[in-house]
């Protein structure tokens, strides 16, 4: 696996994420982030909640290193990555999946191009991409319309074509921002239960939301934010950890009422 | 580097999606490249010509006609001790007539002499400088000014100093505005073939921001991410010499060397040989596009 070369020689202890007392301030005044600390440990599963404006997607950027902090420190698997060079950003960014409300796809480029271009830009070679990104493809199940453009497939085709760009090259951390936005509530539990297949591979998913209804229903880890703040950090501890993603699948559709209905998503 | 096809196939992507600025930047370079393929060669034929000119240039020393034996070797003598003096040349009235003669035969008037009895030319010496511009410091060194501040030969034999002052200077002074017109006009055709390739390349990297965003996020390095736009500009800059040395080839072989054999002026532009102005041109043309597309990178492309 390749997250194996991720934790070398580390303690294992150290928090994936971990942020002190970061603050964001934008131009003009806004508090996009105040004084926030949070850790967030290897494998985890965390939602970030929280009504738009709380600051969700400054946490995402500053993940990224789309932002600099105005106070406080970002570190990622024991690095202050505001402290690496900028000349390094590239390398941080290659161990982060990123998967976004509007999808973000090439629109020009079949499914399969899509996915591959991901790691053509990071220097993949063909080998790798012609064994990679077919097998990506059929792990989120679009095996059948991988010469397919984007404006041919579903909303919740697209996110998965989506989820399979960040996820191709195996990154240790997985930030999702609204994966489930524009989508209907079958369709976004099948993206949940994508995003869960990913986590249970050893991957840190973090995925920013405010559907509500959903969160509460998986019983993750819910981190809420409120102005910029954190007023809510209900740990983990309360739901198995080796669901399988079909028992997960099962039991968030009984939860919410859904029917089974296959080959849709 | 094996990225090389990858940035191949984004820029020629690039160039098909982009590709009205692009011929409008093709097109430019081209005329661009045109005007210097057709400068260059003049600029160097006229140069060539006033350089002739410019070695004939020379100071004539003009002897009264009853000065003596011992007062010109003397003043020989001094003036092979002047500075910037390429050659000193004695002409005596006999050997003036003798170069009038064969001058005028061969201009068919020999007749003209066989008018005049006695010879009214008087010696002189004929002096060269080593560069037509050190011509000042030779005039000065030949008549020094004196007390009053005139200016007074060195010898007492010497009657008239005559420097063709009028000619020397109106060569200098056409083929200085000359010089400088054409270089005007080259750097500013310059200039907007840099400007139209920016133009161009800031199109691109706007039709391209969602693939610079995706690039981006995945992790490409800066660098990866340029290199296609890069390639594109030196594309286009390419295209344009390309299409600008063709039409040259065609306007020298169809036009230029039939007449070559009838006109010296037309012989004269083969100064700078044809492949090596080929070779300006395109080096020009990639380093033009070059220039566009860094500035433009670096101002629109905020990674």
């Amino acid at each position: 696996m390749p997250e194996a070369a991720e934790t070398h020689a580390r303690p294992a202890n150290t928090p994936l994420v971990q942020l002190r007392d970061s603050t964001v301030v934008y131009p003009g005044g806004h508090v996009g982030l105040e004084r926030v600390s949070l850790k967030i440990d290897r494998g985890e599963f965390v939602f970030v909640v929280g009504p738009t404006g709380c600051g969700k997607s400054t946490l995402i950027k500053l993940l990224n290193r789309e932002l600099e902090p105005d106070g406080g420190k970002v570190e990622i698997a024991g690095h202050d990555i505001n402290e690496m060079p900028r000349t390094k950003i590239p390398q941080l960014r290659r161990r982060i999946g990123n998967v976004f409300q509007d999808f973000k796809l090439l629109p020009n480029r079949s499914v399969y191009d899509n996915v591959a271009y991901a790691l053509q830009c990071t220097g993949a070679s063909r080998a790798q991409i012609k064994s990679q990104v077919p097998e990506i493809l059929r792990m989120v199940g679009l095996g059948a319309k991988i010469h397919n453009y984007p404006d041919e497939l579903s909303g919740g085709e697209q996110q998965r074509v989506s989820v399979a760009r960040a996820f191709v090259n195996h990154p240790p951390l997985v930030l999702a921002d609204e994966p489930t936005g524009n989508l209907d509530p079958e369709t976004s539990i099948g993206i949940m239960q994508l995003l869960y297949r990913i986590n249970r591979t050893g991957s840190t998913v973090l995925v920013v939301t405010h559907d509500r209804g959903l969160v509460d229903k998986m019983r993750r880890r819910v981190i809420q934010l409120h102005e910029g703040r954190v007023i809510r950090d209900q740990s983990a501890g309360m739901y198995t950890t080796d669901e399988s993603t079909t028992e997960f699948g099962v039991r968030i559709r009984n939860e919410l009422g859904i029917a089974e209905s296959r080959g849709k998503a | 580097m094996s990225h090389i096809p990858f940035f191949l196939g984004e820029a020629y992507r690039a160039l098909r999606r982009n590709a009205a600025p692009s011929v409008a930047a093709i097109v430019t370079i081209t005329m661009t490249m045109l005007l210097v393929g057709v400068l260059v060669p003049i600029l160097g034929a006229s140069n060539a010509k006033t350089n002739d000119i410019r070695d004939q240039v020379a100071l004539q020393v003009f002897l009264f006609p009853n000065a003596n034996q011992s007062e010109i070797s003397a003043l020989g003598q001094q003036l092979e001790g002047v500075e910037h003096i390429n050659a000193v040349e004695y002409v005596s009235p006999k050997q003036g007539i003798e170069d009038l003669r064969t001058t005028l035969q061969e201009g068919g008037d020999a007749d003209v002499l066989s008018e005049i009895k006695s010879n009214p030319l008087p010696p002189l010496f004929r002096i060269t400088p080593d560069d037509p511009d050190n011509l000042e410091s030779v005039l000065a060194a030949l008549q020094p000014p004196d007390a009053a501040g005139k200016p007074r030969p060195i010898s007492s034999a010497i009657e008239e100093i005559k420097t063709g002052d009028e000619q020397t200077e109106t060569i200098r002074s056409v083929t200085g505005a000359l010089k400088i017109t054409l270089f005007a006009i080259a750097i500013l055709l310059g200039i907007t073939s840099i400007w139209l390739i920016a133009n161009t390349i800031r199109l691109s990297i706007y039709a391209r921001r969602r693939e610079v965003e995706v690039m981006q996020l995945v992790g490409a390095t800066d660098w990866f991410i340029r290199w296609p736009f890069v390639i594109e500009g030196i594309v286009v800059g390419l295209l344009g010499a390309g299409l600008a040395t063709g039409i040259l080839v065609v306007i020298k072989t169809v036009a230029l060397d039939p007449l070559s054999a009838d006109f010296s002026l037309i012989e004269n532009l083969n100064t700078i040989s044809l492949p090596q102005l080929l070779a300006i041109l395109i080096v020009g043309a990639v380093g033009v596009s070059a220039l566009g597309s860094g500035i433009t990178l670096r101002r629109y492309l905020r990674i």
